[in-house]
């Protein structure tokens, strides 16, 4: 027999034994300079944290070597390989070789920070390490340099061991190699609401001891961060000592060819010790697919290596993350985004001519093999773009029928995110009786929360009833596309479209640039959406807005300066009446929102109107916008005998904080200083009841062509609870509602249930606030200032006037 | 036919319109895309609504008050309106706007 001797007993090298001891025909020898055979390195981690035992992950154990003959010589480092006389020399005696293979692996990369050789710093590379990591005493602090994959396994695990960890990572997002900013830093969250520390774009500098062992780590910005142990995982180099010493050619790895062979034609060498065009490795699969070449050039067979794109999922429970291909961005690469906040969930798909060649998923990675499928078959995805985002479970059909794709969902399918609830308990409920879209919400809660799923669930029933089912809502925005309201928020959200372009070309508008109806609907989403990213188009406004002032049937406007909280004075006053008899208004009329409206004005009078009332301190007061219209008050405390609360105050203060923020529709608030309720409050958009010992806010109130009173939202005990109330609110409804759905339309959708649920969540709260104060950090400024200046002014006069010039 | 210079078409945002006073009544200028004008009259047939203010998309316009559509090219109300605006000679030459100079001497209706 042909005598094999493999340096290495890793896992590449596990694999080549089993392959080649089934060919048969060599007598095996494996050293190891670690005292053992084979294990499942890569499940170190669960190790680490205690999911499993080291047994559990052995792979080749002593009767498997006794089996297959293999003679093992484990705890023994290879001293030198003699290639002349085909030799390889060990402590405990040498061995001659027909055919060698190296598989020596790689050694971690320490950092050589002051301190490094101290007792406690290690690697997270073998057993050894793990042990050293599982001896730490619960409540001990431990530091790891290196925020990869290794790195943040390590921290993991140890955390939940009990110990205090802090991971410091130099680059700017965690597994920078794997993911990009974005799953980077829903990972960064997840570990930090865990309890990990988690640092990055930080230097380590030094490495402090006692008495010869590591107490801690001094950063370049002088913290120092107290810890028992230190783990290095910043990186790995291929182990070629052994191999260049042998004179062999290497690199940054041992050299092979696609046989796997060196450039000694005896010698072999697979996994992460070698270099193959260019490339090491560092990830299992790769390195299993060289040892079955391996052991196919050993016998003789061809065969050859190639590398092929490899998937990454992190060991660690309860952080769902998938990452496979190239995602690097490009200037020929498209990408799809998914995300949902609410649920931690982020998506992405890099595109390069219709393949996918890049995916990252975080907190849902259940499709991950699926989109690692098409990366490597290289699947043109044409057909199924639009739905690609949601995975295989929408490509049952035509890819753009949605009945098709809704029928091809399997049971288990989640329709309902906010209730968990999956298509199969709504087609049950159906079966039982449910026919109607409001009977499956009773029944199984489904679309009863933000209702971005109603359409889904009208699909369920259309699919499970068929003709005696008539799909109600499902109303395209307009005639220039199919999609609905919804779907276009959804998609300008998950797609990222942050352009009007954007949307007609993505989403397949029929038109060249939308119609009227559709233009605004899309522009007042897109500034929503991306408040930053996306400016504001005044062609998609409808006149009023574009014109900052309303429309009259005579093609005259009306102007309504703003009073906040109903408030005005003699000077205002005075300026108000000014502009009336300079302006010839016909008409002063004093409105229900407390404001007065100048009617009558021409459109080219407009911006030196607005500039005399500028000049005593009037302002835009959006009686044209969809927006913040007026907050009414009533007089309060201040001279009221019945008054509990400064209602004028806090009117006041509202309107200074929302003026300017464009929404849906309409939004009309009032405050009242008692139950009285002088100001009308029970019929607002927002109204806020002011007691004795509180604030009782009411939403989804209407006076006009319906008569709604208000719902109870909240009661709180501040003034200042009540504005953030009133603030996420305003958010909440600007980021979820339908365009021209006003709030108590929009509430009747969702529910009042759901409105108060994420507005009781205080981090839900503050994010909608930030939300918000972004938004008005652009859009909160005087619209008639800006117009009225010269360089603005005169668009609102004609192009030419030609009835002055002498006819020829 | 001769041509009078009314204007830069930078004056007009794509997808918006100006109006031009003459004395046949007000037109209205529309640029639908780059470098591409329209003029019509700027009264709708309907309620009079001023045409100028309107949303304007694809080769269209629709009226600010009653939402009556137009079709730029023919002056043709679309869909189930029943209408028509008139249209008038206009080009664009060097960045400039030009209408026929006929309307200037054009009494009103």
């Amino acid at each position: 027999m042909k005598k094999l001797v493999i340096i290495g007993a890793g896992m590449a090298a596990g694999r080549l034994v089993e392959h080649v001891s089934e060919a048969g025909g060599w007598d095996i020898t494996l050293f190891n300079a670690e005292p053992r055979g084979t294990y499942n390195r890569i499940m170190l981690s669960p190790v680490l944290s205690g999911e499993k035992t080291y047994e559990e992950i052995v792979t080749h154990d002593a009767p498997f070597y006794e089996e297959h003959g293999v003679t093992c010589r484990f705890g023994e480092r290879v001293e030198g390989i003699d290639r002349t006389a085909k030799i390889v020399r060990a402590p405990g005696g040498d061995v001659p070789y027909d055919k060698l293979v190296i598989a020596t692996g790689s050694t971690p990369f320490i950092i050589p920070l002051p301190g490094h050789d101290l007792d406690g710093v290690i690697a997270y590379r073998d057993l050894e390490d793990t042990e050293r990591m599982m001896a730490l005493q619960g409540g001990k602090k431990a530091v790891v340099i290196g925020g990869g994959l290794l790195g943040l396994e390590a921290a993991a695990g140890m955390h939940a061991r009990g110990i205090d960890v802090t991971v410091v990572h130099l680059m700017g997002h965690l597994m920078e190699r794997q993911l990009d900013e974005a799953a980077g830093y829903l990972l960064r969250k997840e570990l930090a609401q865990r309890g990990i520390n988690v640092l990055v774009s930080t230097n380590s500098k030094e490495i402090l001891g006692r008495d010869g062992k590591v107490t801690a780590l001094r950063l370049e910005n002088g913290t120092e961060i107290p810890c028992d142990l230190l783990v290095m995982a910043v990186g790995i180099r291929p182990a070629t000592a052994l191999a260049a010493e042998a004179g062999l050619a290497t690199g940054k790895g041992i050299h092979v060819d696609d046989q796997m062979i060196t450039s000694d034609e005896d010698i072999l060498a697979i996994g992460e010790c070698v270099e193959h065009d260019g490339q090491i490795f560092g990830l299992v699969a790769p390195l299993y697919d060289q040892a079955k070449v391996a052991a196919a050039t050993l016998t003789g067979d061809p065969a050859a290596f190639e590398n092929r794109e490899t998937a990454t999922k992190l060991k660690v429970t309860g952080c769902d993350l998938f990452s496979a291909g190239d995602f690097a961005e490009g200037e020929d690469r498209e990408d799809i985004v998914f995300r949902d906040p609410a649920r931690g969930v982020y998506k992405r798909l890099v595109l390069h001519e219709s393949r996918v060649i890049g995916a990252v998923m975080y907190g849902d990675t259940a499709d991950g093999g699926w989109f690692h499928g098409l990366i490597k078959d290289k699947t043109d995805i044409t057909e199924m773009r639009e739905t690609l985002i949601f995975g295989p479970a929408y490509q049952g059909g035509a890819a753009l029928d949605p009945m098709a794709a809704v029928a091809a969902l399997p049971a288990d399918a989640e329709i309902c995110g906010c209730n968990g609830v999956c298509k199969g308990q709504i087609v049950q409920a159906i079966e039982n009786g449910a026919g109607s879209l409001d009977a499956v919400r009773g029944a199984t809660k489904a679309s009863g929360s933000c209702g971005t799923c109603t359409g889904l669930v009208e699909q369920l029933l259309s699919v499970t009833l068929g003709d005696e089912f008539k799909l109600p809502t499902a109303q395209p925005v307009c005639g220039c596309t199919d999609l609905t309201h919804e779907d276009v928020r959804r998609l300008i959200k998950s797609r990222e479209l942050k352009s009007q372009a954007a949307v007609w070309q993505e989403l397949g508008w029929t038109t060249p640039n939308g119609c009227h109806v559709c233009r605004p609907a899309i522009n007042y989403y897109l500034l929503a959406d991306w408040p930053v990213e996306y400016q504001d188009d005044p062609q998609s406004r409808f006149v009023n807005e574009r014109k900052h002032a309303n429309i009259q049937k005579d093609g005259t406007f009306s102007v309504v300066p703003r009073m906040w909280g109903g408030l005005t004075n003699a000077q205002e006053l005075r300026a108000i009446a000014d502009a009336a008899d300079k302006y010839n208004v016909p008409t002063v009329k004093v409105t229900g929102g407390q404001r007065i409206d100048l009617l009558g004005v021409r459109g080219e009078d407009l911006p030196a109107m607005w500039a005399d009332l500028g000049r005593a301190g009037l302002v835009s007061g959006h009686a044209y916008a969809k927006g913040l219209r007026t907050v009414k008050t009533c007089v309060g405390t201040d001279h009221c005998r019945f008054g509990t609360q400064n209602s004028t105050g806090l009117g006041v203060r509202l309107e200074k904080k929302l003026w300017g923020s464009w929404t849906p529709h309409k939004v009309k608030m009032a405050v009242s200083g008692c139950p009285r309720n002088c100001a009308e409050a029970t019929c607002k958009d927002l109204g806020i009841i002011c007691v004795d010992s509180a604030f009782e806010i009411g939403v989804g109130g209407a006076a006009g062509m319906d008569l709604r009173e208000i719902q109870p939202l909240v009661k709180v005990a501040t003034e200042a609870e009540a504005m953030e109330w009133t603030i996420a609110f305003v958010q909440i409804y600007r980021e979820n509602a339908k365009y021209l759905d006003r709030p108590y339309k929009w509430i009747a959708k969702v529910g009042l249930d759901w409105v108060q649920e994420r507005l009781a969540d205080e981090a839900e709260r503050a994010r909608l606030i930030a939300a918000f104060e972004l938004s008005q950090t652009i859009y909160q400024k005087d619209p008639w200032a800006e117009r009225a200046r010269a360089e603005e002014a005169h668009k609102f006069a004609p192009l030419a006037d030609l009835t002055l010039e002498a006819a020829e | 036919m001769s041509w009078i210079d009314i204007g830069a078409l930078g004056d007009i945002p794509i997808r918006g319109a100006r109006k031009v006073k003459t004395r046949a009544g007000c037109i209205a200028i529309f640029r639908t895309d780059e470098a591409t004008i329209f003029a019509t009259s700027n009264t709708c047939p309907h309620k009079g609504g001023p045409l100028e203010e309107g949303i304007v998309h694809g080769t269209r316009v629709t009226c600010p008050l009653h939402n009556w559509v137009f079709d730029l090219e023919t002056g043709e109300a679309q869909g189930p309106d029943d209408g028509r605006i008139d249209t008038y000679p206009a080009k664009v030459e060097d960045g400039r706007i030009l209408i026929d100079a006929a309307l200037l001497g054009q009494k009103a209706a």
